[in-house]
Order: C-alpha cells, then structure tokens, then sequence
C-alpha cells in the first residue's frame, strides 16, 4: 500500500511552538514506556529539553482494556527549560476506550487525540464501563478537541501481511506505527529508532525489519494521510552548552556509585533486594561487572543491608538499595552500622505506603522514618535528590560523606524521579570531588595497640579493612568504649558514646555546602522551602510567580541531616515559608522543630507529583 | 587441602587467639570447651593471623567473637550468616567463621542460614546447640523437644523441634556435622575437617547449659551411656555402636534396622558402611534423631555429609574476571557519557 501515490495533492501547515506534552496511554501490555521513552529520546538528541513521567499500575499485566490496566508515559519536551513532566496534555495518544477515560481529564482544551479504533470496538468500551452504546469517538463528547481516528490494529497488519510474523508478534509492533506518527508529527527523525531497533532485535533480523516496517508506515501515514494536516516544529532548547545524555534517576543513582566507587579506588559491593521502584539500581550495577563490581542479591531486606556491612569491614564501599518497605526491614541493621561506625549508603527510592500501598506511585513519606527511624539515638546523614540527573550527585556525594566521615548514609530518591528522565549535562571523570581514603595501615596506640574507636578533630574513627597484619579487633553492637572499643555498660560512657556519635554526624555541617537562594530573593515575602523531587514543579511555579509579580523565593534542600549552616538564618528573612511536600507534613516538622518558626505546609499524599498550578495556586493565595 | 600458607616461621600458639577480653560465660557452660578447641586447632590451620574473621550474632555462643584475637564483628539477633556472605563475597582471602546457637542460627536467623547453605560460600558455621535460649534466661528453642518445661512454656512446649541436619541437608548444605562439648578431640577434628571443606560447613555443636538445660547431652557422653547412645561415624568404616561393639545398623532396603553383631548371625561386613559423599545416607543418618527411630538409634556424630560443589564468591570472581576479559573494563568516561550523546553549543 502506498498512500503517498494516491494522495498526492495534500498540503501540511507546520506550526513553531515551544513546549508540548505528550501522554502516551494505552494498556499494559501495549508497549506504551517503550514508545514513550523512545520518542523522548529523540527528542532530547534533537536538542530539546524533556522531563518524563512514566505511570503505570503494578500488576505486570493488569486485565486487558480495563481502567486498571491502563499503562501512560507522559513526555514534556520544549525549545525552553524543562522542570516538570507538565500538568495537562497537548496530545494524548490513546491506544483504547480506558486509556481515554483515565487521560480525558488532563488534556488541555482544543488538545489532540489520537485514538486507536479497534481500541473503542464494543468490547473495550464495556471494558472501559462506557455506559452501553456510548462511545467517545462517535458522540458529541469530544467536539473541542482535535480527535484522530486511526485504525492503527489494521494499518499494522496490513503493514506486515506476508511477513511471515505470527498475529501475535504482529499485534505487538503496532507501538511502533504509533511512534512513527508520532515523530512524524513532530518533525523528528526515525534514525535514532531505527537505530534502537536494530540493536535491540540484532539477534531476530526478520523482528528488527518488521518493526522497522512497522515504524515507517506510521510516519508515512502521518505524511500522507489527508487528516493529519498540522506539523509541530519545536526548537532546540537554549540550554547551557556542552555534552548532554537523557538519564533516569536510578541509572543516575546506579553509575554515581560506579563513579564514586572508581574515585575512592574501592570496590563497589552492593546488597540488594528486589523492591519496585528501586530495582533498576540493582539491575544497571550487575552490568559493571566488567568494572569488579559486586551485586549480591540478597535472600531478603536484612541479608541485603547485613551483608553490605560485611563488606564495609573488609573495605568495600558498601551500598544497598529499598524502598520503603525494605527500610523498614533494614532499621535494625543500621542500628548496628550506626553503633560500629562503618561506612555505608542506604538509598531509598521513596513510593506510597504505607505496607505495599502504591508500590509503582511516588512519595516522599519516608523522611522521617529516615531520619528517626532507629532504635535508641541513632542519627545518621539524610540526603534527599531533586531530579534524575541529581540522583547522580546527590549518590556520590552520600558515598563521599560516608567513606570520610564512617557513618551510614541515606540517600532519599522517590519514584517519580526514579523512573523519570531528563537531559543531563554529565560532567568529565576528572570533574568530579575527590574521596578521601585513610585506612589505617599501623597500630594507632601505644605498644602495638589497635585502637578502632580512636577519632580524630572530626571525631571520625579510622576505617581498619580486616585482613590487614597486626590490626586484629572486634566491633559489636554493644555499647562500648571510646578509643578502645571494648565493651563498656558504663553509666556515663554511654552517655559519652551517645553524644560522640551525634556530634560527628552534626559536624558534617562543615563539609557540605551552605543552602543557597534557587530562585528570587532573600528579602522576598514568601518562601517556597522544598526537597527531594518537588523540585521541577516548585521551580516552575516560584519562577512564573515571580514573572507575574509575586514576591517570592525558593530554596531546596539536598541536606536535611545535618540541615545546612546557614540555613535558619535565610528562614529568618522571609515573612512567610511555604513548604510543599509529597506527605502529610514531614519536612514541616522538622523545620518548626528545628527553627521555631510557623511555616505552612502544602499536601499531597496521591501518588501523584505535584503539579505547578497546584503549588502556583498556593503562592497566589500566601501572597 | 589449604592454599594458604605462613609466609614467615613463626608458628603461633593457642594463646596468640586469645584476646585477653574476661570470659564472662557461667562457670561450667560448654561454651569454654570450644573456645579452647577453636583455639587449639587455629594454629595447625595454616593461615594467617589476620585473615581470621569471626561473625557472631546474640546469645551466650555469639560473645565468642570477643574472645578470639582475630577480626571480628559480634552482631546483631540471627544476622551473622548475612554479615559473612558480605565479608566472604567482598574479600574471599578472608578465613570467616560464624559463631551462633539454636536460636539464633534456627529461629530468628532461620531463612540467612538456610540460604548461606544453599549458595555455598567457602565459610564455617558452628551452631551451638544447647535446645534453650539461655542469655534470656531460659525459654524453649527452635531445637527443644516437645512437651520441654520452660519460663515461657510452663505446661509443656507443643512445638515439633527441628533437626538441625536434616535442615541443613534439605537445604542443599554441602557439608554436615555433628560433635559436642565433651569430646574434646572429636570437636577438634571436626572443626579442621569443617575448615578443610571448600564451602559452608555446618558444624552442630552440643553444648551444656548447666544453667537452664543441664545435663540434656549427657547421655552422648556420660562414660555408662555413651556407648549405646552415640553413634561416632566413620568414613568408610561399618556402624556399629553398643557396650560392647555389639550393635550395628544395616539398611533393609531403604529402611535402616539395628542388629545385634552376636546373635543374628550378623556380622560387620553385612552393616552400613558410612559414605560421606551419599545423600540419600547422610538423609537417613539425620533421621536417627527422629522419633521413628529415636528410642533404638543411637545418635550420629561426625561428618554426616560432605560434597564438593562450586563455592559462591569462586563463582562470583569467576564472572567478573571472565566478564574483564571479554568485555574489559568501561572507562568512568564512558559510564557517565553512556551510548547516546549531543551537543549543545
């Protein structure tokens, strides 16, 4: 078929615009992320700025057609800086009747619908719990919207009739005719697609070229077919020159240990148990091996982090990676770890709990269990990321802290930034901060004696990798001794040892950076205090506020323990302090806690990311 | 079988593994027979002092890390098998031995001890087994028998125990044994053979509470018991038990049947003969402690089992070094740069 030949005449409008976003909606098993991640990846090699928001339920198959099973990927792309995933939709692609449905109420006003026929067939639509006879393509429903109707199940087929490929097989390539409108409509080549294919099917030419077939005709159709007649153009973006790569926040996670492994010159060990949304971690480092590193996959949540403190006394730079539930499991452990003083980095891919709650939406609800959530007094550094790529810096830095100073380390990403993805202006191997490593080499006392809880000005005691000659010690949970170590259940020693440990832990306050003004000024009225990945929204919302006149400021915070320096003294400039979070109020404790201050807090506990109206809505009303 | 060797002439003595720390165990606790065992053999073994590392967990047995001058770390409840997977994984050089008892090895360590024996790594495990959780003074254990009058089970513990070989063998274990406190030789060879075995060897050790479970062993080692009551395998040699060398174990089948060696016209070339290297044996030697059998089986000491089978950190090594080779190293460059790349000028 040749559609081109037979509709010669047809005229294209091409529109410039700056920033779209598209949601790609369809069921579980329709390949919607790998369409979505796809397109953004084109997108980002074109020059675009993009942030992505994949969004799927957490069975692996829910049942087919149903509201439950619907599988989205959103993709905010633009010739402008990206911070969100977006709050609304410019263009929905809706593989059936559910996807429409669930997606329906985000699509902006006049927003495009591409709709897959056979997807709103009498079937889906009861699948859906249409009402009987109804069905959005056909009423009157849709009348401000742009709907394209495509046959995209046909035109599929017919695209691979006399391939030799199964109906199967056939059926699951029709993702790649979407994606190939889709980039048609875009202005986007298909060379980085054709590319991705044929690596991806090296091993199954006859899949790669029907694929590949599959693509082209969807942007052929595009072209050619009379109802698509507007082309979006979006600029590159004018974002800060240099080399960029798209990155998600736990493959950021995954290589900024790698790189901090590599910098400290130790070895990587990470113990880990599979946990949605953190499993990918575990998933990127196994394939390091080529670099010695070391995954265990653990036969639970404590083996995972029991062993990661195995490997810290032989002198590995020892990580385990969790979610939520995991943490919980782990809290005894690094109770321990705590108390013998090893290093250690705990990362914490947030998700709604609590129990399994909503295992494949975001959260931030597990700050204060990382910050309290131990047994007896056991204060330990928490950092928060804002962003995929800074999961990255926020990982090395957690190493960094934990290595220099012997102490776990909790790293707080969540799953929206987990799973999403952005352009990353990746810095060079010899930008990075270097790791101090001192292990001790000799006996640190008199007569040849080991002294393992012997500190130093920064009351850190010293790393000895066991199996080093004549530095034989023990370390247990038991309270003990200063210098020594040796088990001490003295009144007064405990209290000593108490302080010690927290003292070091609040002396990080001079190694890390002091919390600077993200946008606005410090003599402004209002204050958007934040953490973690509220960051894109809370950027967007502080800086169209500020463009519209509002008086206000945003400060985000990557160190929640020790808090910055400088920081109450910022807090105390502004009038007002605003503080947005993916919970019932957890940093807003600990702000009034520490500062003595009536800063308001902002909820949201959906599993859902805040969007900038939402936090915009909020200045407005404090203004 | 050891790789290892001194590379200098001075060969230690007993006392360089003490730490000097007071033992604080109650006077006559079968703990202090094995601390002097481990010490007595260590310096035989061939290894240097420093790779020597204890991981213990909670309980009386779990303060032996204190005890011995090696690297040690004393835990936290039923983790140590966790903690040495680590260690064993990170630096497989490390000689890494686990000190635990029933309760913690069975119960709240349970599912870290059955996984360290199903992935194998070249450590050792001593269990000991006194059936009673005695530092919190004195309740039933994974390993008491029924009916067992305790603090928490005044009117009897209604629990079936575990078997602590059969547990170790239905979960792939490569090597399993038995000794007790009392048999200070007997404890000896089985911790080096233990230490000689390439993969995790299980050591059950039985070891008197004088405190809250006196005596229970006693009959395994009490000089007018012993000998009708244990049983002392031997590789390749006949079972036979008794007073007076007159009893002997056969297999009916795959049914195992006491005979007496004088008047059934038995003799000891129709008995069992002990192959360490057979399963289906070693299963049926872990079940003389059955009821079953209990009444007219005498209990088994010694290697029950041993096979020879990839060790996990080898394997772990193994795939990095090959993965090296084919593959090479990625520059941090590379890593951070990943596959797809653009510029922005």
């Amino acid at each position: 078929m040749n559609i081109s030949n037979e509709l010669p005449e047809k005229v294209t409008t091409i529109r410039q615009v700056d920033k779209v976003v598209v949601r790609f909606s369809g069921d579980s098993g329709d390949g919607m992320q790998l369409t979505g991640m796809q397109f953004t990846d084109t997108a980002a090699l074109a020059g675009n700025d993009t942030t992505t928001f994949p969004d799927y339920p957490s069975e692996i198959r829910a049942p087919v057609g149903t509201v439950a099973g619907v599988s989205g990927f959103q993709v905010h792309f633009g010739s402008t800086e990206i911070y969100t995933a977006g709050d609304s939709f410019d263009v929905i692609v809706a593989m059936n009747a559910a996807a429409l449905k669930v997606d329906m109420p985000r699509l902006k006003k006049g927003g495009i619908i591409i709709a897959n026929l056979q997807g709103f067939d009498k079937k889906n639509l009861a699948l859906a719990e249409y009402p009987d006879g109804v069905n959005p393509l056909e009423d009157s429903s849709l009348e401000n919207y742009i709907v394209h109707k495509v046959d995209i199940t046909k035109l599929t087929k017919e695209c691979l009739a006399g391939s030799g490929l199964g109906m199967k097989e056939i059926d699951r390539s029709k993702n790649m005719f979407v994606l190939g409108l889709l980039l048609w409509m875009f202005d986007k080549t298909l060379d980085n697609t054709i590319q991705f294919i044929q690596d991806k099917f090296s091993k199954k030419p006859e899949i790669a070229d029907a694929n590949i077939k599959v693509l082209k005709a969807g942007f052929n159709y595009g072209e050619s077919a009379e109802i698509f007649t507007t082309q979006f153009k979006i600029a590159p973006a004018r974002l800060p020159s240099g080399t960029y790569r798209n990155i998600t926040g736990n493959h950021a996670a995954a290589i900024g240990l790698v790189a901090a492994s590599e910098k400290s010159g130790l070895p990587l060990f990470l113990g880990s148990y599979p946990i949605t949304p953190a499993t990918d971690i575990l998933h990127d480092l196994s394939k390091y091996k080529g670099n010695g590193v070391k995954t265990f996959q653990a036969e639970d949540e404590i083996a995972a982090i029991c062993s990661s403190i195995g490997a810290s006394y032989t002198g590995s730079l020892a990580v385990t990676t969790t979610s939520g539930p995991g943490m919980s499991l782990k809290t005894e452990a690094l109770g321990l770890a705590a108390m013998l003083e090893l290093p250690l980095v705990v990362i914490d891919v947030q998700r709604g709990g609590p129990s399994t709650g909503l295992p494949t939406k975001t959260e931030q609800s597990d700050l204060l269990m990382a910050m309290h959530g131990r047994h007896g007094e056991a204060p330990l550094p928490v950092l928060a990321a804002s962003s995929p790529s800074d999961c990255f810096e926020t990982v090395y830095e957690a190493c960094k802290i934990a290595v220099e100073h012997m102490t776990p380390v909790i790293v707080l990403s969540d799953g929206y930034i987990a799973n999403g993805s952005e352009p990353w202006r990746f810095p060079k191997d010899e930008d990075l901060a270097s790791i101090k490593v001192n292990f001790l080499k000799e006996a640190n006392g008199e007569n040849g004696k080991v002294l393992p809880y012997k500190r130093d000005e920064n009351l850190v005691r010293p790393w000895i990798k066991a199996g080093t000659k004549n530095l034989e010690h023990r370390i247990g949970g038991l309270e003990k001794e200063n210098d020594t170590g040796n088990v001490s259940y003295e009144a007064k020693n405990h209290e000593k040892m108490t302080k010690l440990r927290a003292e070091k832990v609040k002396r990080i306050q001079s190694f890390i950076p002091p919390a600077k003004i993200d946008n606005g000024n410090e003599r402004a009225k209002l204050l958007v205090l934040g953490w973690g990945s509220t960051y894109g929204a809370i950027k967007t919302a502080v800086k169209e506020s500020i463009d519209e006149g509002f008086d206000v400021a945003h400060i985000h915070l990557r160190y929640i323990n020790p808090l910055p320096k400088n920081l109450g003294w910022l807090l105390f400039g502004f009038e007002k302090v605003l503080i947005p979070e993916m919970n019932s109020g957890q940093l807003l404790q600990l702000i009034r806690a520490e500062f003595l201050i009536p800063a308001t807090g902002f909820s949201k506990v959906q599993g859902l990311p805040f969007t900038t109206a939402e936090i915009k809505e909020r200045i407005i009303r404090m203004s | 079988m050891e790789t290892l060797s001194l590379d200098t002439n001075e060969k230690l003595n007993p006392k360089d593994f003490s730490s000097g720390m007071e033992v604080k165990w109650c006077p006559g606790c079968g703990d202090y027979s094995i601390l002097k065992q481990v010490q007595t053999i260590f310096p035989d073994l061939g290894i240097e002092k420093e790779k020597f590392v204890f991981i213990s967990g909670i309980g009386c047995s779990s303060r032996f890390t204190y005890y011995m001058d090696t690297y040690g770390i004393h835990s936290i409840h039923g983790r140590a098998a966790a903690i040495a997977s680590g260690v064993k994984a990170a630096n497989p050089d490390l000689d890494v031995w686990i000190v635990s008892g029933d309760g913690d090895a069975f119960s709240i360590g349970g599912n870290h001890f059955i996984h360290l024996m199903r992935k194998n790594f070249d450590v050792n495990y001593l269990v000991f087994n006194n059936q009673i959780y005695s530092l919190t003074k004195g309740q039933y254990s994974p390993t008491s028998e029924r009916g067992k009058i305790t603090k928490s089970s005044p009117y009897g513990s209604i629990e079936e125990p575990f078997n602590p070989s059969e547990l170790a063998l239905g979960a792939k274990a490569s090597f399993v044994s038995r000794t007790l406190d009392r048999e200070p030789k007997h404890m000896q060879t089985m911790l080096k053979r233990a230490h000689a075995h390439k993969g995790t060897s299980f050591v059950e050790v039985y070891q008197n509470c004088p405190v809250f479970n006196d005596g229970t062993f006693f009959p395994f080692s009490d000089k007018e018991t012993k000998k009708e009551e244990a049983l002392f395998l031997e590789n390749g040699k006949p079972l036979i038990f008794g007073n007076n060398e007159d009893k002997g174990i056969r297999l009916d089948g795959l049914k195992p049947v006491v005979v007496d060696l004088n008047s059934n016209g038995f003799s000891a070339s129709d008995l069992w003969i002990h192959d360490e290297n057979d399963k289906t044996k070693a299963n049926l030697i872990s079940r003389f402690f059955d009821a079953e059998f209990n009444d007219t089986f005498p209990r088994p000491f010694g290697v029950i089992y041993a096979e020879e089978r990839p060790v996990y950190e080898e394997d772990m090594q193994h795939q990095i070094e090959e993965i090296k080779t084919k593959k090479g190293k990625i520059s941090l460059n590379k890593i951070l740069s990943g596959d797809k790349t653009w510029n922005i000028l």
